[in-house]
């Protein structure tokens, strides 16, 4: 049998809050790239955004990264990685990507471990692949003018690679048609449909906070518990409507 | 509005629950906290209530399963509970008989409520005074008044709205009885629709007031059909149900191409007295 390429997912964004969505992005990316035949995942991780970012209604890193680590403490693949948030700056996503490869390179050795013994065999010189994980919404903001360096875009597409799921409202082939550069490394590009239709989002769960409304079953319920006990999203944090975004695109 | 002035509210969803989802759940969530805003109502507990196998639909698991799933779904709510009475019976019970059921069960547990208490934490807490009425077993209880017995409305979807057009499946006499004595709240992405469909019922119409159109404005399609055929494809459904719901799927193999099978080219039960008619 032919050995699949070990993949980790990486998923960058603001996670102001983590919510169901997000974690169903890794849950379908996976059975997408398990179903081709030819990649094993064997990690996923949510890097939140630096609060250097400046996005609109981002609250505290420290809180965003509590949030999700609370919400992957049932997932037996899924973790948080705070490094992103710790640095001193807010840091181009191509950098993350870069951080996080040669982390993975560095700790060979025990990601077969992590393996779980697997029934699918892993070659044991097979070099892990990291690929971003996003939205389609994300793959679109790859068009807007000035928001990502075109260096970074092809960094990302030709070294990487990017998993992308479907969301209501945007058509990422359009999007690889539009782009040369994102022509060029579509077979790196792994697009992905859910279909189970899903508008929640992050800005969604702040308003409904704000207007004093249940988030329940929008997101793990350790997460509302972390966002009541520390009085977060509330009608105070003034929730002024959606938010511009300063440099590159990144997911809610 | 004073609490003592709102009508007190349950809010009941039959349905298959061929798995419970995280949909399901929402539409509790969604029509609480609807009804409280209109400061009419206040919400004070609301029960799932799986169909019986009597109800014969394609690929419908045992509600011995359906059941716990449920359970294990409200575990961590405070004020949603899981009845079994309706999945309990032997035969298949209309939903207007369920909603009846639920209103007597009511009526009769308010009896040993004195007026003002809240209520509070689920049915069958014993209250102190409870012994005191053993004084009185012999004289007949005073009638609760109509206004302080918490009034059962039927919560659901759009889909079951619209499926009261569909002929024979509903007895005309039974959609006039749940929009009349009881009441509707409906969760629809597609209000227009609604109103359109409300607007050209005779019956629906006469009594507006009484059904609720709650507007879900995110989609959230997250439908049991969807799950079932997931699980087929080996696809997860983490985060689209409860994590102790995928976990019972699993440790039980649930659904399955076998499972889907279920009563195929058996007649809904609704339909079956159609059949025995003619």
């Amino acid at each position: 049998m032919k050995s699949r390429i070990p993949v980790v997912l990486l998923a960058c964004g603001s996670f102001n809050p983590i919510t169901n969505m997000h974690l169903r992005l890794f849950e379908v990316a996976r059975d997408h790239l398990h179903q081709t035949g030819m990649y094993q995942v064997i990690g996923g991780i949510i890097s939140p955004v630096n609060d250097g970012y400046r996005k609109q209604d981002l609250v505290a890193a420290h809180h965003r990264v509590a949030m999700a680590r609370l919400a992957l403490q049932t997932s037996d693949w899924v973790q948080v990685d705070p490094w992103e948030s710790e640095q001193v700056q807010w840091m181009e996503t191509v950098k993350v990507l870069r951080h996080h490869h040669s982390e993975l390179l560095r700790s060979l050795p025990q990601t077969e471990g992590q393996d779980h013994g697997r029934a699918c065999s892993v070659a044991p010189t097979a070099v892990p692949e990291l690929k971003l994980l996003c939205g389609a919404d994300v793959l679109k903001t790859f068009q807007t003018p000035n928001l990502w360096k075109d260096a970074h875009i092809q960094e990302i597409v030709e070294k990487f690679g990017v998993v992308c799921v479907s969301r209501t409202g945007h058509n990422p082939k359009e999007y690889i048609s539009g782009s040369p550069i994102l022509r060029r490394y579509q077979h790196n590009i792994h697009l992905v449909r859910e279909p189970v239709q899903n508008e929640l989002s992050s800005t969604y769960i702040r308003r409904a906070l704000s207007q004093g409304h249940s988030v329940k079953y929008l997101l793990p319920d350790a997460v509302i518990s972390y966002i009541k006990d520390h009085n977060l999203y509330t009608r105070d944090s003034s929730w002024k409507g959606s938010s511009t975004q300063r440099n590159e695109g990144k997911t809610d | 509005m004073e609490n003592s002035e709102k009508t007190e509210v349950v809010l009941l969803a039959c349905g298959s629950f061929n798995p419970i989802t995280n949909m399901h759940l929402r539409l509790f969530e969604l029509a609480k906290d609807y009804m409280n805003e209109t400061g009419k109502y206040r919400v004070i507990k609301g029960i799932i209530s799986p169909v019986g196998d009597a109800y014969k639909k394609k690929g419908l698991i045992s509600a011995h399963h359906r059941v716990i799933m449920a359970e294990l779904a409200t575990k961590n709510s405070e004020w949603v509970e899981v009845d079994t009475w309706e999945s309990l019976q032997k035969e298949w019970v209309e939903t207007a008989k369920v909603l009846r059921h639920h209103q007597e069960k009511l009526e009769a547990g308010s009896c040993d409520h004195q007026q003002d208490s809240p209520m509070l934490g689920k049915p069958g807490q014993k209250r102190k005074w409870v012994e005191q009425r053993q004084d009185f077993s012999q004289k007949k209880l005073l009638e609760p008044k109509p206004k302080d017995v918490p009034k059962v409305k039927l919560l659901c979807g759009a889909d079951l709205l619209e499926s009261f057009a569909v002929p024979n499946l509903w007895k005309s006499e039974d959609i006039t009885q749940i929009v009349e004595d009881y009441g509707l709240i409906c969760i629809t992405r597609a209000g227009n629709d609604a109103q359109k469909f409300i607007y050209e019922s005779d019956a629906l119409w006469k009594h507006r007031n009484n059904i609720h159109l709650v507007n879900e404005w995110i989609t959230n399609d997250i439908s049991s059909t969807k799950i079932r055929r997931a699980l087929r494809r080996g696809q997860s459904i983490r985060y689209l149900v409860p994590d102790l719901v995928q976990e019972y799927i699993e440790k039980h193999d649930l659904y399955s191409c076998e499972s889907e099978e279920k009563n195929v080219g058996v007649i809904l039960a609704p339909l079956q007295s159609l059949i025995n008619q003619r």
